[in-house]
């Protein structure tokens, strides 16, 4: 298929939707969350409601992916007046459809937060939960079906390929990338466009491009929801990038815990190829990507992208040591880009908006937007998408609803097992890499998980030592053996055996895995430790004078 | 251990057999693909037998020890069976938060099982995972394929029960 081709097609879709003879979409999240909720029969139930009344001329019902607020699913959405109705089961579907499609009237006791508001948003788009928010990597999520590959043609979808294949040289990517000031979503926050750069410039007959979706972070699962809500997003971020560094092969690396999300992005394949915005000469021109999906197998570490690039050939999940880097030397000794899912997500709106559109939004040094996984203790757990330097209050509060149960805010913890906790009286810190960091903590991934003063900082630490010490490869010594020693005198403070010596020497061994090991996971696995012990010491010494 | 050379051949005629071997020609014997092909045999058995890993040495000219070391290295692969049914407790960070330690316990209260043991019976297996990515139905089991949501102490063991009781 030619440019020509596309372009009549997405003609003829925008004409279909704007000439739509349904008057109402009714949409029924189907993002893993929901569907574990019981969202499939749900939706199974409104078909034949809708049937048996007669009402499917004007009424369209359309499963989508993730809508954000988890916890309160199943989910459903009528548009065009965005009403969401939460905790559908089979059971109050026939109200429903007679209230909102019959008497037009929502049932405000159903709609989303309603048995926690003082009075339901009748538009969800007006409540703070959606209100704060400003989704670009989530754009579209939860809006379209993401198995029908038409959806997203409608919504500007393979526009920006089209832009960037027949207006744009991989310079000129390269050089709107590098100015949207984007970093890496991944969780070391390295320049995105400087990234692609270093690879462009290596000279060699194959390339590759790596898609990281191997989300092992407990408590973060935004790129799942990327992938299961849009995946045409992911895969045409991917094919700008082969595009701009030059590469014809791209793998995409999907933890084997998501098979729904494995499943949409190959569907996502299949149809892109059918379309001939993927595969060989694309849009008629000489350039040829082509994905593959690689499934991982549970191994943490394999986030890192040496262990990753070792996974893709098929052998055990370890790292290397860096230099070379994979941008000089990656998957089969050739130069390879790797990038997070949800870097890839926020490829095509810097396409179509522009590098400056995007490096205005955020912070200096932060630009755009972070999704954060938020979870724990908290009212409205979710998948949130925010400005960078939106305030962990702003996102507790006003969005995530407080505390659950009306308890105390304690902590808030980031970046998994590789991050620390931010205790309340550091709550108005801006979200970004540098205020993260300064506080001993990381964005990671962006798993936000919210603590109350059930939570034992110590315990937490312990937990997350238990992690690293499970999924150090053993490869290097300080992490293998560090990340043991590490956790047993934790095991030993819990157990209230421990002694202030015992404290002195966690101190100086988490200095010494810090420095020390190979890769990020031995380097990063003190972290927790660490900022429990500077803003939470007294629970440590506390147990120790227990003794 | 067997040799290779030894390995007893698996019945051609089975299913399961039929199906890593179509793995194996799609993925063109290519070693790269270990990995998916493990991934098969996996879902085709429910854990991988020591026959079956001999079989795919063969198919793909590996050496034994890289087809073990790779097994034994990724927590998805198992040498042993997980048991007929089993229970998936998620201690990901927001199940951690939200008591998956309580439920655990409540589990090896009522059936006498820890983490990665199965009942002499092989009728249940427990097992726990880093994240299965549904934080916010925390804290969630899966049991054989149907999560369970915001699970509590007290009912969590007559679920398990009715599911085993069902087969």
């Amino acid at each position: 298929m030619n440019r020509q081709d596309l372009q009549t097609i997405i003609y003829a879709e925008k004409a279909k939707e704007l000439n739509n003879k349904y008057k109402h979409k009714l949409c029924v999240c189907c993002g893993a969350s929901c569907i574990s909720s019981g969202s499939e029969e749900v939706m199974k139930k409104l078909q034949e409601e809708i049937k048996t009344r007669g009402l499917e001329a004007e009424v369209e019902v359309v499963p989508t992916g993730c809508m954000g607020p988890c916890n309160q699913g199943p989910l459903v959405k009528f548009l065009p007046e965005y009403n969401i109705y939460q905790k559908v089961d089979c059971s109050n579907i026939k109200r429903i459809v007679q209230s909102q499609l019959v008497d037009k009237k929502p049932i405000e006791d159903m709609l989303i937060f309603s048995d926690s508001r003082p009075k339901p948003f009748i538009d969800a788009r007006e409540d703070p939960f959606f209100k704060k928010q400003m989704k670009i990597a989530l754009r579209n999520c939860g809006h379209i079906n993401p198995e029908k590959i038409e959806e997203y043609l409608v919504h500007n979808g393979y526009t920006a390929l089209d832009k960037v294949l027949f207006q744009l040289s991989p310079e000129e990517v390269i050089a709107e990338i590098k100015q949207s000031r984007m970093r890496g979503r991944g969780g070391a926050g390295y320049p995105t466009g400087l990234k692609w750069e270093t690879v462009y410039k290596y000279v060699s007959d194959q390339k590759y491009v790596i898609c990281n979706g191997d989300e092992g972070d407990p408590g973060a699962f935004m790129d799942r929801s990327v992938l299961e809500g849009n995946p045409h997003r992911v895969l045409e971020g991917m094919t700008i990038a082969a595009y701009a560094i030059g590469a014809s092969k791209g793998y995409a690396y999907i933890r084997g815990e998501y098979p729904l999300a494995i499943k949409r992005f190959e569907l996502a394949i299949k149809q892109a190829k059918k379309l001939g915005v993927l595969g060989t000469n694309i849009l008629g021109t000489t350039f040829s990507f082509d994905v593959e999906v690689r499934i991982g197998a549970g191994a943490f570490v394999c986030g890192e992208e040496t262990a990753l690039i070792a996974s893709i050939e098929g052998k055990r999940g370890t790292p290397k040591p860096r230099p070379p880097f994979p941008a000089e030397s990656g998957l089969w000794g050739k130069p390879t880009l790797i990038n997070n899912v949800e870097t890839f997500a926020g490829i095509v709106p810097i396409i179509n908006n522009g590098g400056e559109w995007y490096s205005d939004i955020g912070t200096p040094k932060s630009a755009g937007t972070k999704v954060f996984a938020l979870a724990g203790k908290i009212n409205y757990s979710g998948l949130i998408e925010v400005p960078m330097g939106t305030s962990l209050r702003e996102i507790v509060f006003d969005i995530g609803g407080g505390v659950q149960g009306g308890g105390e805010f304690k902590a808030a913890q980031t970046g998994g097992p590789s991050g620390g906790c931010i205790p309340a009286e550091h709550l108005d810190v801006k979200m970004d890499y540098e205020s993260l960091i300064s506080l001993g903590s990381i964005m990671g991934s962006g798993g936000l998980i919210i603590m109350d003063q059930s939570s034992d900082m110590v315990d937490v630490a312990r937990y997350f030592m238990e992690f690293c010490m499970d999924e150090s490869c053993g490869k290097c010594v300080p992490c293998r053996v560090g990340t043991k020693m590490m956790h047993d005198l934790l095991q030993k403070i819990c157990d209230n055996k421990g002694t202030s010596i015992d404290l002195e020497r966690l101190e100086e061994l988490a200095a010494y895995v810090k420095e020390t090991s190979l890769c990020g996971l031995g380097a990063s696995a003190p972290n927790p430790l660490l900022s429990t012990l500077r803003h939470f010491r007294h629970e440590y010494v506390s147990r120790i004078e227990q003794e | 251990m067997d040799t290779v050379q030894s390995a007893p051949d698996l019945p051609k005629t089975d299913p399961r057999v039929k199906l890593i071997a179509a793995k194996i020609k799609k993925e063109n014997y290519k070693p790269d693909a270990l990995i998916e092909i493990l991934h098969t045999a996996q879902n085709a058995y429910g854990y991988l037998p020591m026959n079956v890993l001999k079989y795919i040495t063969k198919a793909l000219r590996l050496p034994p020890s890289r087809v073990f070391s790779t097994v034994t290295f990724y927590h998805f692969f198992s040498l042993k069976s997980k048991g007929e049914h089993t229970c998936l407790v998620c201690t990901g960070t927001a199940c951690y938060v939200k008591g998956a330690q309580g439920i655990l316990n409540e589990i090896e209260r009522q059936f006498a099982l820890k983490p990665g043991q199965v009942s002499t019976d092989n009728k249940l297996g427990v097992q726990v995972a880093r994240c299965i990515g549904a934080c916010g139905l925390a804290p969630a089991v899966v049991l054989d394929e149907e999560v369970l949501a915001k699970v509590n102490t007290t009912d969590i063991a007559d679920k398990i029960k009715a599911k085993i009781s069902v087969s």
